[in-house]
């Protein structure tokens, strides 16, 4: 009788099944139409977006991409600065996590307290003086101007610290009772438990730094130092929006790609890592 | 081996100290700054003079601040109970075992792993009204083209569905999470009672849901209250300021005329506001724990 519950329960209503199509329909068609004008020559779209729908279909636009240095500067740039920042925030995030969740010390519970505070505190509050900060430092136009600020990551030091609490107790008082020192006890005991936590963080920071766009707006004022987002948005205002609007397409879905692919492979992680962190 | 050697007694400062350097010098030191920087009248690379509260005074009395400010809660209003209601229906219609619903989550939370940039690139040419899809999709039908990106009144409309589009991907995973810690054995005692589909929806599944409706709102918000590239970049604000935010306003002020004193003091103005949504989630989840308590 239950199972007959639970499967009652998993058959979807006509209506609700009529209505999800027509939402996921609305859902893929902005994303299929830029699909398909990224496919299409620039000189047919001129004041016709609708030529879109047909043949003849063509790579230059593609190709117009590779062969221009700058988008592929961008690209570069972005990957620095992603794979920087994620790498930066695992480090520090997994040094602190393991300082707050395994070590005694004076003031622990008082600098944990501190560091929660950031979660308080927007980005938007602290940009301008961000800002001044890094013209100061003579940061801006570089990739550590454009790392630091993704560093700051209150949510993944409480992140981490909570997922070390977890581990338990006796793993690393048998080796601290054998002599090893708390930084073998962290890299040869709790790093390698930590993995799973450590992927969620790398693909959140990795996205999240991916797509930042005010940050690397305000900072680089050099094109060869934008990345993707911030030299897309500049085409899109150079560009005639109707003589380029294939070639815009084309690097709007060229940009979207190595996301893409993040998303492929990592999406039960993603989805799974989304739904269980935030509801702690 | 060097990092545990800091003090041989208290080896945790030697592990969060690298976190704390980085957090105090480019998060703690701005913020601290920030509201300095505020009290402070900057003209174009000058050295600044301070002014006490000048800039919050002038920000009040100034109309372009005001109409931003109207726009941003407005659409923060337009978003969040329509971004929610979507997103709540999705997560009850997909979450179930099957290939399908598989895909259907991955084509839903597809759009969130795409950039404002690329989002408003797509949506400029959707919803411009002589050569966009809608505009095409209308006159296949005989209809009139919307507007959307040059009137007054469908501006806000305009960032509010890009928006939509955008970010329904994690408020309906965050609900699809909150369903899954329902305890299946519920169900299955509320189908032995013969309750109805209803009557098992409104007494297990909407109270079980109460925490983490209030964390989708309360994030949404605070999210929605910091709008900027769909702004910038979908309508430049306009026409004339109809869809200016006040992170556009702060960037205007900023980077446009350099009035940095000007802006931070918009910035602490948003933030005094995001604060208090986010002490209100703390209090209203915190309220809602105890309620699950008392069950």
């Amino acid at each position: 009788m239950a199972a007959d519950a639970v499967a009652a329960r998993t058959r979807l209503p006509l209506a609700a099944a009529i209505l999800l199509a027509i939402g996921a329909a609305i859902m893929l068609t902005p994303l299929l139409w830029t699909l398909a004008l990224s496919f299409k020559a620039n000189s047919a779209l001129i004041g016709n977006s609708g030529a879109a729908l047909g043949p003849p279909w063509t790579l230059e636009n593609y190709g117009a991409i590779l062969g221009n240095g700058q988008t592929m500067r961008w690209l570069l740039n972005s990957m620095i600065v992603s794979a920087g920042t994620t790498v930066g925030v695992l480090i520090l995030t997994s040094l602190a996590g393991y300082g707050f969740a395994r070590l005694e010390f004076a003031g622990r519970r008082f600098l944990f307290l501190f560091v929660l505070m950031g979660l308080a505190i927007p980005g938007q509050a602290v940009i301008l003086s961000q800002h001044q900060l890094f013209a100061w430092a003579n940061l801006h136009n570089s990739y550590p101007g454009l790392i630091l600020p993704g560093l700051t990551t209150s949510f993944g030091v409480f992140f981490m610290t909570q997922y070390m609490r977890a581990i338990p107790r006796e793993l690393d008082e048998a080796a601290l009772l054998d002599g090893a020192s708390h930084w073998r006890i962290f890299t040869r005991v709790i790093l390698p438990l930590t993995v799973p936590a450590q992927s969620t963080l790398a693909v959140f920071t990795f996205l999240g730094s991916w797509n930042d766009y005010w940050w690397p707006l305000i900072s680089v004022t050099r094109s060869e130092m934008y990345t993707l987002t911030v030299g897309l948005a500049a085409a899109q205002m150079n560009y005639a929006q109707t003589s380029g609007l294939g070639y815009l397409m084309a690097q709007a879905m060229f940009a979207s790609l190595p996301i893409f692919i993040v998303y492929l492979i990592f999406q039960k992680q993603i989805i799974a890592a989304m739904a269980g962190t935030a509801l702690k | 081996m060097s990092a545990g050697a800091g003090t041989r007694r208290d080896p945790g400062y030697a592990f969060i100290a690298p976190f704390l350097l980085v957090y105090c010098l480019v998060l703690i030191m701005p913020a601290l700054h920030g509201i300095w920087l505020s009290m402070y009248v900057v003209d174009i690379w000058g050295d600044g003079r301070f002014a006490g509260l000048a800039n919050y005074g002038r920000l009040f009395a100034d109309p372009v601040f005001a109409q931003s400010l109207v726009n941003t809660l407005v659409v923060t209003l337009m978003v969040v109970p329509i971004l929610t209601a979507i997103a709540l229906a999705l997560a009850l219609a997909l979450n179930r075992a099957g290939r399908g619903a598989a895909v259907l989550r991955g084509i839903f939370f597809s759009s969130a792993v795409l950039s404002v940039t690329i989002v408003t690139l797509i949506w400029r040419f959707i919803l411009a009204p002589d050569a966009g899809l809608l505009g095409e999709a209308a006159q296949a039908i005989g209809a009139e083209p919307l507007p959307f990106l040059s009137s007054p009144g469908l501006a806000l409309w305009a960032l509010a569905i890009t928006t939509i589009w955008w970010s329904i991907g994690l408020p309906m995973l965050l609900f699809l999470a909150g369903l899954q810690q329902i305890p299946g054995d519920l169900y299955e005692a509320a189908a032995l009672d013969r309750a109805s589909r209803w009557r098992t929806f409104t007494s297990i599944t909407v109270p079980a849901l109460k925490r983490t409706t209030i964390l989708v709102v309360m994030l949404q918000t605070a999210a929605q209250l910091q709008l900027f590239g769909q702004s910038q970049l979908l309508t430049a604000g306009g026409p004339s300021g109809a869809s200016r935010t006040v992170v556009l306003f702060m960037n205007e002020t900023a980077f446009g005329r350099w009035e940095l004193g000007y802006a931070q003091a918009a910035a602490e103005v948003l933030f005094v506001i995001i604060l208090a949504v986010t002490l209100t989630q703390y209090w209203l989840t915190g309220r809602a724990g105890e309620g699950e308590h008392g069950r």
